[in-house]
């Protein structure tokens, strides 16, 4: 098979290695990508702050997926319905999950789930590739409604090897399913690099297989992630079928914050990594293009630090959920043996009982 | 109407009774279509119903699982066909980490209501992986509802209920029984409680507590022991999980005596959680030890020795009798 390299309109220092589309002359779209992008950012270090001082649990950093997750929520509808895996925070806070609730969810609470303005969207999947599957039933269940909608997933590229992955496309094949799979391909599976996944070329090739096409996109190059995913969105949203895009990129951060990378890669393979910068990058082009400055730049900073700053300390204010909620949301109605053990768990919560921890609200 | 039909046959009238009464039910899974299921469970469906409605799948049983999920997420309520349940294992991760915790984890935003059937048990000298009775697994996993009905009225009821269950529900089909007996049942969209047992017979000398194909054996033990003056009472336990307590309680209460007939391996089975419960709630009410008659803790033996693995009547009568006679 004939090997492309991946799709790019912007090079590493920003500059246009061919012509970009005719959108990029309006600083519109760039500026909120960018936004976004800063905004992403800045929750990363806010929610590694918060872990490293015992304010949050075990954290996915989101460090340099940021050129894949941002064009991929400004480029779907709300409409769509978005199933990620667990690194596609900086999706969902742009999909409407408030930031608090991004803390709340990687705070060890399930109501970072719950919100309303999360529409229909999938939780995190955290065992691997699940999610795959999750998106093309729901995918299915547009095509049986007739309805112009699309599903789009994430997973990353150590991801790739696992059957529910190759499941999902073949019957998002052979039913000409709207949905669309994003591979976060970021090199690293917690210390297993990429080439120890799979002998295939592209992981985009993968694909073939199942009938679908499958194309691979430079992951820190935000206009080209645009370009892909309005292409196969649209070709989900006409009844076309499925792609799969295999964004490049590279984990900029550790696997989460239990993970030490310095153990298992070199420190030149990330200073490297760190050129292609996908923020770097778009801020580089946006400067060309005149959209962008350095008071712009300090503005932003200073913007996207007190939204993170100020969803934070809502989020350390919230009190943790009562006991009873574990019991309360596993079915529509309770049985009698959960109704018991719920009636135990509170006893056991009050002052005098084994598991009393002071008044809470 | 009435239909005097077999099981399988009353589980065909509950998905063709539900699907014309609710368009969001679905049916995936594989052979379901034109061939309508290699039992004929889903027989005549897809004519009635159509492609987009009854869904053959390409051979993945994860995938059925994932997908049903997707969908359930959506609203639709898809009833998915695992061919075999020693078939279900690929899709446990889809059932145990997805469908039964999506309503949890969500805290109520999105909900599963899916239906996995699947035939189970031995006694059809089928080859390996097909005779297994793994429902302790699936009671064990919170989130999840387990259903095994031992009638053609009772699948039907009970298929019906699962259908429209805001929950997962897994829905097993005791295959031994799936033609072996007919019964009149009225296709009138009635369904039965999930999470109730059934008294199959009232008696007052000893309680016998079963499920699925051993409902066949206890029956005959119990006619056989109501000759020789020993009056059983039997109960459909039904839903595996959550179990009805109360319905076990208040028999063994009456009785003083208890046996629990399932054909499943006897370690970790249902029947030791059962007896767990009666020793918890009601030992000064026993008069003699709870017994089980249960498969072996070994793997099902290919058919031309499952005789031998599944227990039958006269296991339930010995069990009975020295249970009776203790003192």
């Amino acid at each position: 098979m004939k090997t492309l390299p991946p799709i790019q309109y912007l090079d590493q220092e920003g500059q246009p290695s061919q012509p970009c589309p005719e959108w990029c002359n309006k600083p519109d779209w760039l500026l909120r990508c960018y936004h976004y992008m800063v905004l992403a950012r800045q929750f990363d270090t806010k929610a590694i702050a918060l872990q490293r001082t015992g304010q949050l649990g075990t954290y996915a950093s989101l460090l340099g997926s940021e050129g894949i997750d941002v064009p991929v929520a400004l480029s779907m509808k709300p409409s769509d319905v978005l199933v990620p895996y667990y690194r596609n925070h900086a999706c969902q806070i742009i999909r409407g999950m408030p930031l608090e609730e991004a803390f709340l969810y990687w705070g060890g609470d399930e109501r970072g789930n719950s919100s309303d303005q999360m529409g229909e969207d999938f939780p995190n999947a955290v065992p691997i590739a699940t999610q795959s599957l999750h998106a093309c039933g729901v995918a299915s269940a547009f095509k049986i409604r007739n309805q112009k909608r699309a599903a789009v997933t994430f997973i990353g590229d150590g991801g790739t090897s696992k059957g529910d992955f190759m499941e999902a496309l073949n019957v998002a094949g052979v039913w000409q399913l709207p949905v669309v799979f994003i591979i976060n391909n970021n090199q690293w599976a917690i210390s297993i690099p990429r080439q120890i996944q799979s002998a295939v070329a592209q992981l985009a090739d993968k694909a073939v297989a199942a009938g679908i096409p499958g194309i691979q996109v430079d992951g820190n190059d935000p206009i080209a992630m645009h370009e892909a995913i309005n292409n196969a969105l649209n070709r989900a949203h006409e009844g076309k079928g499925a792609t799969l895009i295999e964004a490049i990129s590279y984990r900029l951060g550790d696997h989460t914050t239990a993970d030490d990378a310095t153990r298992y890669r070199s420190n030149d393979e990330l200073k490297a990594a760190w050129e292609r910068d996908p923020i770097k990058r778009l801020r580089n082009f946006l400067a060309l293009q005149n959209f962008w400055d350095e008071s712009k730049e300090q503005a932003l900073l200073q913007e996207t630090h007190q939204l993170v700053q100020e969803a934070a300390n809502k989020y350390i204010e919230i009190s943790p959920q009562k006991i009873d909620s574990i019991f309360d949301y596993l079915y529509a109605e309770p049985n009698n043996q959960l109704i018991e053990q719920k009636d135990w768990a509170i006893v056991k919560a009050m002052q005098g009982g084994s598991h009393y921890e002071g008044e809470s609200s | 109407m009435k239909h005097n039909v077999c099981l399988l046959e009353a589980v065909n009238l509950a998905l063709a009774s539900e699907m014309r009464k609710d368009k969001e039910v679905v049916i995936l899974g594989e052979d379901v279509g034109v061939n309508g299921g290699v039992f004929r469970a889903t027989a005549n469906l897809r004519d009635e119903f159509g492609l987009k409605r009854v869904m053959d799948t390409p051979l993945a049983e994860t995938m059925i699982a994932g997908v049903s999920i997707g969908m359930a997420s959506q609203g639709l309520k898809p009833i998915a066909e695992i061919q075999f349940m020693g078939f279900i294992f690929p899709a446990l991760e889809q059932i145990i980490c997805h469908a039964a915790r999506l309503r949890n984890r969500t805290r109520g935003r999105l909900s599963c209501p899916l239906v996995i059937r699947a035939p189970f048990g031995g006694g059809i000298h089928a080859p390996e992986h097909h005779s297994e009775s793994t429902e302790a697994l699936l009671a064990h996993i919170p989130g999840l509802k387990v259903v095994v009905p031992s009638s053609p009225a009772r699948a039907y009821g009970l298929l019906l209920a699962a259908i429209r269950d805001p929950d997962p529900v897994i829905f097993l089909e005791p295959k031994r029984i799936y033609r072996s007996q007919q019964q009149e049942i009225e296709d009138n969209a009635n369904a039965l409680p999930i999470g109730s047992c059934f008294t199959l017979r009232e008696g007052s000398d000893i309680t016998l507590v079963s499920w699925g194909a051993m409902i066949t054996e206890t029956l005959s033990a119990a006619e056989a022991l109501a000759d020789e003056g020993v009056n059983c009472e039997v109960i459909d336990v039904a839903t595996i999980s959550p179990l009805d307590v109360e319905t076990i309680l208040i028999s063994v209460r009456k009785t003083g005596r208890l046996v629990i007939i399932h054909e499943a391996p006897r370690t970790g089975g249902v029947g030791a959680d059962i007896s767990a419960i009666v020793a918890e709630q009601a030992l000064l009410d026993l008069q003699a030890p709870v017994v089980r008659v249960t498969g072996y803790d070994t793997v099902m033996p290919y058919f031309r020795l499952e005789k031998h693995y599944l227990p039958n009547s006269q296991d339930i009568i010995d069990a009975v009798k020295q249970t009776v006679e203790f003192v």
